[in-house]
């Protein structure tokens, strides 16, 4: 798929307009601030638990969600926070959140792994790998039940991708016709097996022929093809053609979670993922190349979010921690 | 029992289900001169427990049933009979003595209920006897139609008697729309309308007073007479049982709330407070009493004061009271110049359950006079 | 109005009183309709014991027959449960709580909190437990204990008719996921139930009986048999108290602790396997809370700690009988 080709509504050269273009990039750039700031602060000890970062993989997560509104759902990942920003959610609420703080999106209780904001439709990162595809399943039922159009959008690597509740859940959004979306963010590794190793067969375009659901392959670092592709698959779920299978061939630029040495990997795979699979840089050069955008005006997104993520850790790390008071709250409705 | 000399004092059936009841102790001795209503022995069912009062004045000259034991309806538990009648003609009633079958016609006759469609809903109602006189009881705020279980076959031997269940209540409709007293009002007038009834004798017990004084105020000519026990509609004071009643969301709190129905707390038993709740939690239930009790007696005092709108229409009138009802004050008993009156000792708001007998011919003598 | 119908009954006429008056509630799982996609009846089996027979009659598209696929089907529950509809999933048999337990206590059980409380998830999990039906040791078990252990959910087990519908109505208008354990052997006994809806609030044990030797704890089908029990004992002049919790969690610990008070004394029945068991648990309760009421050693009655046998013989000596209850409050009263 080449987006460069094509012609839009506005007679430009992508298939988006340039606010829509900077506001891909703003996204983008938002995700990766605020995964490499993390990746900083985690190594100076302040963080706690796990942290696993979304950092070269944010064209796919941006892509997808551009279609989206906020009664359109998704289930995210362990690897959530690129999802969760691309939906709209606060970055001061989810770096509260991730230091464990009381202003946190989740009071504290939940941490990286469990952020949501159904206000968004985020339905929650999941600490649980494949978990989130039956969550969707139900999310898109509900959307059908209602008639509203809304779509739901089931995010697994390729490691959870062998998931039975992944695979079964392929079969009954496919029986049921349901609006519902799979995407495999295929970044080469599930946690450190590769995914070579763990799944048997090359393409998920045939996985999901197993299952009667149309697949789509799409490089995963390139924006505008994961945004074409998403926008035909979204589109046709809407208009009640029923679910089907996005796979994104992507990169990790840090490991499985923060501290992971990464081994696993051969020399200099992650030298060539910075230098030439950075997927941020790969669109700026685009639409700068096209003169759509100004290397000027990307700069100053550069800045913009480099003080809106200041201003996130600044106020995660001088917010007041929960108490005991909040230790057993929010378990029931009512009980 | 061709010889009315004997009278046999029986298992008596207390509701519409009571197949049998346990005799749990007797309370006179064998020789004691008996007036009517006097309690003989108590009885206790899995609906209620309460004391048998003699329907017949004589000498109690053998107690046959024993403590503890359970007994069909109609059982024999003891004779009563004049002194003059031998031991030996004692001894052959009761060896004689057979207890009727539980005939299962007359079973569903005796337990069944209808429902009458009128502007006000479904109603249900349930119909004894068929005198020449009509009478209908009217129950009190959370109360039914099976508050009178001791009152409606005793009045039904010599009138026509209907009970039913007020809108929000018993097993009629739930849906009470602009709770007021005109509002219950309408639906008893509705009521008698639906059934061809133009007038009857009111038996009303608390809020069921005040609906009978309403009824005789907006429409005198359907109100042959009235009988107001406990009533509400007399005064502005109230006890916090409506409040209660309605606040109670389990048996803890709700059995506290109808003991203050009785003298005797003990009548309250695990099924009674069981069946009400049983009735709380029906769906609408708790809408209609909330709307209800605000309506009429929310700040904890009466709103309605249907007595001043009688005047003139007062039917005849008789008033009847526990002397010991914690729900409203007896002093109210006073407060409808020109009725008879009668306050009963040792007994609650729920006098007419308590001291049935009593109240049972109180009522049949008054719609007599009427 | 009352009138007497089964437990099967009962609970059929609660879920199609809800359906009725909440257009968010639907039902699904394996052959509820049971005829699905068949040129024959579509509502052949209603349920595999009838349970859920007539109502896709009355509720087209409300009444979902779904693939032999737990983990996709309750996780679709749960997910549309979190996004505003009201589902109830029948579990047949709460034995393949196995397959699906992910969904259930990782998922639906901890949205609220790990998600700061942004979160609630009205979803009824209904299903069959309960040894008696000659079905073996996996389609027989009592795992009540299980599901009480889990922060999150609540667990329900009526032991008649009467409280199966109002029980049944409540964790459907519930806010929180509801585990409704429906024991086999109780669906054909009749009771007394009300044609309207109603309501019997969780958390609140029912007194069946007053006494003041002993207390007898039970729920599901060993509340008969504690009553069988009391009654057999009231001969000799041991009055017992037969408490029937009706709900596990939450669980009604004041009416436990005030009998106790009263009797000294405590049985607890459990059809449950006896390790970290209802039984257990409230034997433990109660020592740590009324150890001066106690007049003689709290008593357990339950399963062996062993699967649930086939042999009829074998499977008859599991469950807890009444002349093992009786023994048992004998047990405490020679003390």
């Amino acid at each position: 798929m080449n987006a460069a080709k094509k012609s839009t509504p506005g007679g430009g050269i992508f298939p988006l307009d340039k606010p829509d273009l900077l506001v891909a990039y703003r996204t983008m750039r938002r995700i990766r601030e605020f995964e490499e700031r993390l990746h900083g602060e985690f190594a100076k000890g302040d963080i706690p638990g796990f942290v696993h970062l979304y950092a070269g993989e944010e064209a796919a997560g941006t892509g997808i969600m551009m279609h989206l509104k906020d009664n359109d759902r998704i289930a995210s990942t362990h690897r959530g926070h690129g999802h969760c920003i691309a939906k709209g959610v606060d970055t001061k609420g989810m770096m509260a959140e991730i230091y464990g703080k009381a202003t946190g999106l989740c009071k504290g209780k939940g941490g990286s792994m469990h952020i949501a904001d159904l206000s968004k439709g985020m339905m929650g990162a999941n600490g649980i790998l494949g978990a989130g595809a039956p969550l969707a399943c139900g999310a898109a039922l509900a959307a059908k039940f209602r008639g509203d159009g809304g779509v739901a959008i089931s995010f697994v690597g390729d490691g959870a991708s062998n998931q039975g509740t992944f695979l079964e859940s392929l079969n009954l959004a496919a029986i049921w016709n349901l609006p519902a979306i799979f995407v495999v963010e295929n970044n080469g590794y599930a946690e450190s097996t590769s995914r070579d190793y763990a799944v048997a067969v090359d393409s998920y375009v045939d996985r999901a022929a197993g299952f009667g659901l149309p697949g789509v392959t799409v490089d995963g670092l390139d924006f505008f093809a994961v945004y074409e592709a998403a926008g035909e698959i979204i589109k046709r779920a809407r208009e009640g053609g029923g679910p089907a299978l996005l796979e994104c061939k992507m990169v990790r630029m840090y490991g499985h979670f923060e501290g992971d040495q990464q081994t696993y990997r051969a020399p200099g795979e992650l030298d060539d993922i910075r230098d030439n699979k950075d997927c941020i840089k790969m669109f700026s050069e685009r639409v700068i190349e096209a003169g759509v955008v100004s290397r000027a005006e990307l700069e100053a997104i550069d800045r913009e979010m480099t003080a809106e993520i200041d201003a996130a850790l600044a106020f995660a790390k001088s917010s007041p921690s929960p108490t005991l008071a909040d230790l057993s709250t929010d378990v029931y409705v009512a009980y | 029992m061709t010889d009315n000399r004997i009278v046999p004092i029986i298992m008596p059936k207390w509701g519409l289900s009571m197949k049998e009841g346990k005799v749990t102790g007797w309370l006179l001795e064998d020789g004691t001169q008996i007036k009517v209503g006097d309690p003989i022995l108590e009885i206790e069912t899995d609906k209620i427990a309460g004391s048998l009062e003699a329907g017949d004045a004589g000498v109690l000259r053998r107690r046959v049933g024993t403590p503890d034991t359970v007994y069909p309806v109609k059982a024999l538990l003891g004779v009563i009979a004049d002194p003059s009648v031998p031991d030996a003609e004692i001894d052959a009633f009761v060896a004689s003595y057979v207890t009727p079958p539980a005939d299962e016609g007359d079973d569903d006759e005796g337990s069944k209920t209808e429902i009458a469609q009128t502007p006000a809903g479904a109603l249900r109602y349930a119909k004894r006897g068929d005198g020449a006189e009509t009478v209908i009881l009217i129950h009190g705020f959370g109360g039914d139609l099976d508050n009178w279980l001791f009152n409606i076959d005793a009045l039904g031997e010599a009138a026509t008697v209907y009970a039913l269940d007020l809108p929000g209540h018993g097993q009629s409709t739930k849906t009470l729309d602009n709770p007021s007293l005109t509002t219950m009002t309408s639906a008893l007038s509705g009521f008698m309308d639906t059934l061809g009834i133009a007038s009857a004798h009111l038996v009303g017990h608390s809020m069921g007073g005040a609906i009978a004084m309403q009824l005789a105020a907006s429409n005198p000519a359907k109100v042959k007479s009235m009988t107001l026990i406990c009533s509400a509609g007399l005064g502005p004071d109230i006890g916090s049982y409506v409040d209660d009643y309605v606040a109670a969301q389990g048996r803890k709190d709700l059995k506290p709330a109808l003991e203050q129905l009785f003298a005797d707390k003990s009548l309250v038993s695990r099924q009674l407070v069981d069946d009400v709740l049983k009735y709380k939690r029906l769906d609408g239930v708790e809408a209609a009493l909330k709307g209800l009790s605000q309506a009429l007696f929310g700040g904890r005092k009466q709103h309605d004061a249907p007595a001043s709108n009688l005047g003139a229409k007062m039917p005849p009138a008789l008033v009847i009271w526990g002397k010991d009802d914690q729900v409203i004050p007896v002093a109210h008993a006073a407060n409808l110049p020109g009725a008879k009156l009668h306050v009963i000792e040792n007994a609650g708001h729920m006098v007419f359950m308590e001291k049935a007998s009593e109240v049972n011919n109180l009522i049949k003598a008054h719609i007599a006079a009427a | 109005m009352a009138r007497k119908i089964s437990m099967r009954q009962a609970i059929n006429e609660a879920l199609e009183q809800e359906m009725t008056r909440d257009a968010s509630v639907f039902i699904m799982g394996e052959d509820i309709a049971g005829g699905a996609g068949g040129n024959g009846d579509q509502d052949a089996w209603g349920g595999p014991m009838g349970v859920t027979k007539g109502l896709i009659g009355k509720f087209p598209g409300r009444v979902l027959d779904t693939p032999l696929s737990e983990s996709a089907f309750i996780g679709a529950a749960v997910g549309a449960a979190a996004c505003g509809m009201r589902p109830v999933a029948e579990l047949m048999f709460l034995d393949f709580m196995g397959v699906c337990f992910d969904q259930i206590f990782n998922q639906a059980a901890k949205f609220k909190y790990m998600f700061g409380g942004h979160a609630q998830t009205p979803v009824v999990i209904r299903g069959m437990v309960g040894a008696g039906f000659r079905a073996a040791a996996q389609h027989s078990q009592m795992l009540t204990p299980l599901f009480t252990h889990i922060p999150g959910l609540k667990v329900i087990c009526p032991s008649n008719a009467y409280d199966a519908k109002g029980l049944l109505i409540q964790s459907i208008r519930d806010n929180d996921p509801v585990i409704f354990c429906e024991h086999k052997n109780l669906y054909g006994i009749e009771a007394d139930v009300p044609v309207e809806s109603y309501t019997i609030p969780f958390g609140e044990a029912n007194v069946l009986r007053d006494g003041k030797h002993c207390t007898i704890v039970s729920y599901g089908l060993t509340v008969g048999r504690s009553m069988e029990a009391a009654e057999t004992l009231a001969k000799t002049g041991v009055e017992c108290e037969v408490i029937d919790l009706r709900t596990l969690s939450p669980l009604d610990w004041d009416t436990v602790m005030d009998s106790v008070e009263n009797t000294g004394r405590l049985v607890c029945v459990d059809e449950a396997n006896p390790r970290c068991s209802i039984a257990s648990d409230i034997s433990a309760r109660v020592a740590q809370d009324c150890f001066k009421a106690l007049k003689g050693p709290i008593q357990m009655v339950t399963a062996p700690h062993s699967p649930v046998p086939f042999s009829p013989v074998l499977e008859d000596l599991y469950v807890p009988s009444a002349q093992q209850i009786a023994a048992a409050v004998k047990k405490t009263m020679a003390n």
